[in-house]
């Protein structure tokens, strides 16, 4: 089953595209013929299945696959044609599995965010480091910013790494799972973060697990499974019972938020009578 | 200056600038000692008074002024450049694979060039000059074996895979030169001489021959400093930054047999500098390469120069082999990394 979504006037005003993209690993195909589009200066968010091609879907984006097949687009550019600096400067990419060397700290880290500015006669300037600073207070991070990463907890590290691809400043964020590791207050405070980067007119992207934050905090939501989008468009528009079943084999009871209108699922079950799309993978 | 972030502002950076400091001034009193201090008759008080005098405009030609200056210096200058040479090399190959275990002479980039001298020296080649290219090129063809094994697939994970692929193309190397001195009597001795790793007996030639080759790689350490830094976060992260890992990872490899050929060729293989030097940078200065390759240089001068000052006096009227004491402080530090190696990760 595929939910049309208007294609056109998506396209017209997204930064980001890919067409008929087609990445595979060795000879196995990952995303086959995949169309997607990001709009612009809005949040969107990713979900689907372990293993359907999300974080290969998001690297892709930020050139770090060469696909088979298909053309991704950046501004009506063809990503192929950005230099390597010039398109670190327009996206950024926080990977879902990243590790930093023993002794390295957050100041550190996210200073390398600043690297696709700096060059030969631009080093190190005065507004690196207040671009620094601002990362490292909408991480949360100014009380740790000197110490090591693996003298901290799993999600103040992972508030470094955001912080790290905030300081990229570019107009376009690729998040990988950048909550995952997060506790509740934590993860509402990345979200919140994400709508405001939105706000300020950057185009979001995130991978998330969660249905229920995705529904809430993203303005567009792209459903995946087996490399392909199942459904895409405004999450109280999408989101169906059916969608929820195709994409994890769960049964669920759909209710909408009276606060925000983003729908919720209750009452969360296996279902009977479809086999779980992870089953096969996992 | 007034509203300068302050968190950003690298407080750690003074830190490391006095410990530099303070390394060139230790470099500079092994270097003094290594002027000083002989295994032949020519005492440290008898070289002082020499050497003084020398400052103060009255050369001599006596026994001593000779001892100093065409067998003292020469040595000395080679044990700093080597030294450097091999401290940066190690630092830069730790980088590129991250792993902390990647040293020269462990990954078999010595044995390379070792191995290329050898079958030199037996066709007859024994200008240092010469000399210098072939084990340049001896190295780059240990370089590239040893990191294309590492990168056949799974392996290059597990850092102590890589240096189990380094030992085995050591050994087979140096189990090649050996069979070289078997059917070559006639240069077997000067290879012999070389092969064990001493700055003994070389001339103000030989450092001339270093200089290109340190000169070059020196050029292209400085221009892949930050993309090498930000490689330290994978290979995914620093192309995400702008960079371009392949190309970094192969100018990375060159300047490692620049450096690693040059000093091999003067110096014969010395092990455990590459491993050392920049263990005890990083312990330092943290990880970031940016710093410790600065830091590379006067601690791998310091080791090196050192270890070379110790050599001639423990057994003296004889010297013993530089390696046995490089080996003898590196194997501690190897023990030490394979077990303290902590990776966070995400
Ligand atoms: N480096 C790789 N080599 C071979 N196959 C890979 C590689 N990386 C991922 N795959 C395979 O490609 C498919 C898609 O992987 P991907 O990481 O994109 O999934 P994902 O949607 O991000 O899953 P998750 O929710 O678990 O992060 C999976 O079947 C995975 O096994
Ligand atoms: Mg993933």
């Amino acid at each position: 089953m595929t939910v049309p979504f208007e294609a056109p006037p998506l396209s017209l005003t997204s930064p980001l595209q890919a067409e008929k993209l087609c990445v595979s690993y060795g000879r196995r195909p990952v995303l086959s013929e995949l169309d997607i589009a990001f709009p612009r200066e809005q949040v969107t968010a990713i979900v689907g299945p372990n293993g359907c091609g999300k974080s290969t879907l998001l690297s892709a984006l930020a050139r770090l696959h060469t696909p088979q097949a298909g053309r991704i687009t950046l501004e009506r550019r063809d990503i192929r044609s950005y230099g390597a600096r010039e398109l670190a400067r327009a996206l950024a990419l926080l990977p879902q599995n990243v590790t930093a060397p023993e002794g390295l700290t957050a100041a550190e880290l996210i200073r390398f965010g600043r690297q696709p500015h700096q060059s030969w006669l631009r080093q190190w300037s005065a507004e690196d480091a207040a671009v620094v600073d601002a990362a490292l207070a909408a991480a949360d991070l100014q009380a740790l910013a000197h110490r090591p990463l693996e003298a901290m907890s799993g999600g103040q590290r992972q508030r470094a790494w955001i912080a790290m691809a905030i300081a990229q400043q570019t107009p376009v964020l690729l998040l990988d799972e950048p909550t995952t590791a997060l506790d509740l207050g934590h993860a509402i405070e990345v979200f919140e973060l994400v709508r405001d980067l939105a706000a300020e007119g950057k185009t979001v992207v995130m991978v998330l697990h969660d249905l229920g934050n995705a529904c809430r905090y993203a303005d567009h939501l792209v459903a995946m499974r087996d490399g392909r989008v199942v459904a895409a468009g405004p999450p109280s528009e999408i989101v169906s019972r059916e969608l929820v079943r195709e994409l994890y084999g769960v049964d669920c009871t759909l209710v909408t938020d009276t606060d925000t209108g983003a729908p919720l699922l209750a009452n969360v079950r296996r279902a009977r009578d479809i086999a779980a799309p992870g089953s096969s993978i996992s | 200056m007034n509203g300068r972030p302050r968190i950003a502002a690298g407080a750690p950076q003074r830190r490391v600038r006095l410990w530099f400091a303070l390394l060139c001034a230790a470099t500079l009193l092994v270097c003094v000692a290594s002027l000083l201090f002989g295994a032949g008759a020519i005492g440290p008080l008898d070289s002082l008074d020499t050497l003084i005098r020398a400052l103060s405009g009255h050369t001599s030609d006596d026994n001593a002024w000779f001892t100093i200056e065409s067998l003292r210096a020469p040595r000395t200058a080679i044990g700093v450049l080597v030294g450097a040479a091999l401290a940066v090399a190690g630092a830069l190959l730790q980088a590129v694979t991250r792993n902390p275990l990647a040293e020269p002479g462990l990954l078999g980039v010595s044995g390379g060039a070792t191995f290329a001298v050898a079958i030199a020296i037996a066709l007859g080649a024994d200008a240092a000059s010469l000399r210098v290219p072939v084990a340049q090129f001896g190295a780059l063809a240990g370089c590239v074996a040893v990191l294309a094994a590492s990168r056949v697939r799974g392996a290059g994970d597990d850092p102590v895979r890589l240096v189990l692929a380094g030992a085995v193309l050591s050994g087979l190397l140096y189990a090649l030169t050996s069979l070289i001195l078997l059917f070559d009597e006639r240069t077997a001795d000067e290879i012999r001489f070389w092969v064990v790793g001493s700055f003994a007996g070389r001339r103000p030639d030989d450092v001339i021959a270093l200089l290109p080759g340190l000169a070059v790689a020196a050029v292209v350490v400085v221009g892949i400093a930050r993309p090498l830094a930000a490689l330290a976060l994978g290979e995914h992260v620093a192309s995400g930054l702008g960079h371009r890992p392949r190309l970094v990872r192969l100018l990375v490899v060159l300047a490692v047999a620049l450096l690693v050929g040059s000093a091999t060729a003067i110096a014969g293989p010395i092990a455990f500098i590459g491993l050392v030097a920049p263990f005890v940078a990083r312990g330092l200065a943290g990880p970031d390469v940016r710093t410790t390759l600065w830091l590379c240089l006067p601690i791998g001068a310091v080791l090196t120069l050192g270890a070379d000052v110790v050599s001639r006096l423990v057994v003296r009227p004889s010297e013993l082999p530089l390696g046995v004491l490089t080996a003898l402080i590196g194997a501690p530090v190897l023990v030490a990394v394979v077990r303290s190696r902590r990776l966070p990760t995400l």
